[in-house]
């Protein structure tokens, strides 16, 4: 344990552990207390109260939470999430089978943040204060003041369905996949675009922007090499912070164009009450959010090299 | 021909008629390997003259409103932006205050001594030249240093990689701005000294910009004295130090500490540097100065040659001190 590395590593993976185990007590606890009997929604509204007595032994429903969050934990260390109450699919195979189409959004939409959001913060620092770069700020302010769910109906309503230059819903193609991607990549561009403005300001005042323009960079090799990298450093800690948000949108993103996705999944299984999903799709949330925040943390140490590792 | 001759140097900051003249009219001139001092208090307009040899000082806010900036006879002033980029670093190169903060904080040395290998000499920018320009400079076990980043480095080993940096391409000129102002006395000397060795090894001419007379006076061989955006003062170095003529180099003369002078106090010349915008009017230095008479602050004095080689902006600097 003398390693600092190994130290850190095993540190980091017990907290895992424990916002992972929160995160799934908290949810259990809250289904717990939702109103709604999920006896009834399992056997159906004209099943005879025989059948819902059978049905809650068999599901420990009479049991209290903590005894059945117990039995869950056990049922998950086995690596087994359950088997949703309503299809009686399996939670780990509906998850898997609608993970590429969740994976396939938010990756365009990353790709479309960063190809504007990048770009934009680089140039309007660069010649700040022109009309340009007021004009990107006024735009930028007005997206980021944008609700997700709002901006995903206009954009389908107008875009889609008025002028038809997009397909309205579901996913068949990539072209399915271009309007709620930007839709997603739309409300973190414009605050992005700013932040980085705002980095790449302070950079660019730096001396050592000053020795790379004495050496005879070029205009493009002092911007997006030189500056660029000190701008991004408080920009990846954001971003980390920022991934919970952009699942909130994946799902609200996902039900307004109909995308067979982590989000609509996770939507419907609250819809029907359906415990085993809800809790298989929360769980599976959190694992993203803190693996992202994890690779953040790397990309951190790797971008800024006078961060190592605490004690 | 000089390789750097600075013809009536004219930099404001802002446009009329907010505008804000930093540099005043300056003219100098540096033959190929020599050593040219540029002396003067903060607010001088020395950094900025050092600046704009190779137009680093950005525009907004600063307007070159006149003069020229010969550079091996070409107007630095006139050039395109892609001759700007193949005369910086190749031609001028800069070594700047801060070594600490001049360097990038999330390149490696190696990484950013290379860069400047690849902008000029292509050819020789290889891990072994990179080596031998930190050996050069002096930094012990270069080879292990290549790879450090510039936080990982002292104060001085930083000013020793700018240093490396700076001469990779073999510049003709190397503008060095106030480069030990911000490290310990003891690594000062050894920087200067380092300049000096240079120079002789390598024969590139250099600038140094700097308030302290005592550094400026171990390696110039020429001296300008700059006071509110003018030349007030311009000697051969041994000549100036021996008898300054201007009542300012005088007076900074004697806010040098020296150690075979018993002073039991230090002198400072009272009152401060005025504000850009600000300066008096006649003899900008009149306010603070203990000959200062009537007439000095109605007619702004001209540079006068008062022996060959030797330029004065006093038109007092014969009549006999008042009191020493």
């Amino acid at each position: 344990m003398t390693d600092p590395k190994m130290t850190r590593f095993i540190n980091r993976l017990l907290w895992s552990v424990v916002t992972l185990l929160g995160t799934a007590a908290l949810t259990f606890f809250l289904l717990n207390a939702v109103p709604g009997d999920v006896a009834r929604v399992i056997a159906g509204s004209k099943a005879s109260p025989e059948v819902i007595n059978e049905i809650r032994a068999r599901y420990h429903l009479n049991d209290p939470w903590w005894t059945r969050f117990a039995l869950y934990l056990g049922q998950i260390a086995r690596g087994d999430l359950g088997h949703s109450y309503v299809t009686d699919q399996p939670v780990s195979e509906a998850i898997l089978t609608r993970l590429p189409t969740t994976v396939a959004l938010s990756s365009l939409a990353g790709v479309m943040w960063m190809v504007v959001a990048v770009p934009l913060g680089v140039l309007t620092a660069r010649f700040r204060g022109s009309g340009f770069d007021r004009s990107i700020l006024v735009v930028a302010t007005v997206s980021l003041s944008l609700p997700s769910f709002w901006l995903a109906r206009m954009l389908q309503y107008w875009l889609a369905y008025k002028l038809g230059w997009f397909p309205v819903a579901t996913f068949k193609s990539f072209a399915h996949l271009l309007l709620p991607a930007a839709s997603l990549a739309i409300l973190f561009v414009g605050y992005y675009a700013r932040l980085i403005h705002t980095n790449m300001v302070e950079v660019l005042d730096s001396p050592y922007i000053r020795a790379a323009r004495a050496k005879g960079a070029s205009e493009t090799r002092v911007l997006f090499k030189h500056a660029l990298r000190n701008a991004l450093i408080p920009v990846v800690t954001i971003l980390g912070m920022d991934v919970a948000a952009m699942l909130g949108g994946v799902l609200f993103v996902e039900n307004v164009f109909a995308l067979p996705g982590i989000g609509t999944l996770a939507l419907q299984s609250v819809f029907n009450l359906d415990p085993p999903m809800i809790m298989g799709t929360v769980l599976f949330s959190s694992v993203m959010v803190v693996g992202a925040n994890w690779l953040v943390d790397l990309t951190y140490r790797w971008i800024d090299p006078r961060i190592k590792g605490g004690h | 021909m000089p390789l750097l001759e600075i013809r009536n140097l004219q930099i404001d900051f802002g446009r009329p008629p907010h505008a804000l003249r930093a540099v005043d009219g300056v003219s100098l001139s540096l033959e190929a390997g020599k050593t040219l001092g540029l002396v003067g208090e903060s607010g001088s307009g020395k950094s900025v003259t050092a600046l704009s040899i190779a137009r680093l000082l950005p525009s907004p806010p600063a307007f070159y409103t006149g003069g020229e900036i010969l550079l091996e006879g070409r107007d630095v002033l006139k050039m395109s932006a892609a001759d700007l980029q193949s005369i910086r670093g190749a031609l001028v190169s800069y070594v700047f205050q801060e070594p600490g903060a001049s360097l990038n904080p999330v390149f490696r040395i190696g990484n950013q001594i290379k860069e400047a290998l690849k902008l000029h000499r292509t050819g020789a920018a290889t891990d072994a030249e990179v080596v031998r320009l930190l050996k050069l400079v002096g930094i012990p076990a270069p080879e292990a240093r290549v790879k450090s980043y510039p936080h990982e480095l002292s104060g001085g080993l930083q000013q020793r990689a700018m240093i490396a940096m700076a001469l990779a391409p073999h510049p003709e000129l190397l503008v060095a701005d106030e480069p030990t102002t911000a490290l310990d006395v003891t690594i000062q000397a050894q920087i200067i000294e380092l300049l000096g060795q240079l120079q002789q090894q390598l024969g590139m001419a250099i600038l140094l910009i700097s308030h302290n007379l005592g550094i400026v006076g171990d390696l110039a061989d020429h001296v300008a004295v700059m006071y509110a955006g003018q030349i007030v003062e311009t000697a051969p170095a041994r000549e100036l130090l021996k008898r300054p003529l201007h009542p300012y180099t005088q007076a900074l003369m004697n806010s040098v500490p020296s150690l075979d002078a018993d002073a039991h106090r230090l002198t400072a010349i009272p009152g401060a540097v005025p504000r850009l915008g600000a300066f008096p009017p006649g003899c900008r230095f009149h306010p603070r100065c203990p000959r200062a008479q009537p007439a000095c602050s109605e007619t702004p004095p001209a540079l006068l040659e008062s022996e060959p080689g030797r330029w004065v902006r006093c038109p007092l600097w014969n009549a006999p001190a008042l009191k020493a």
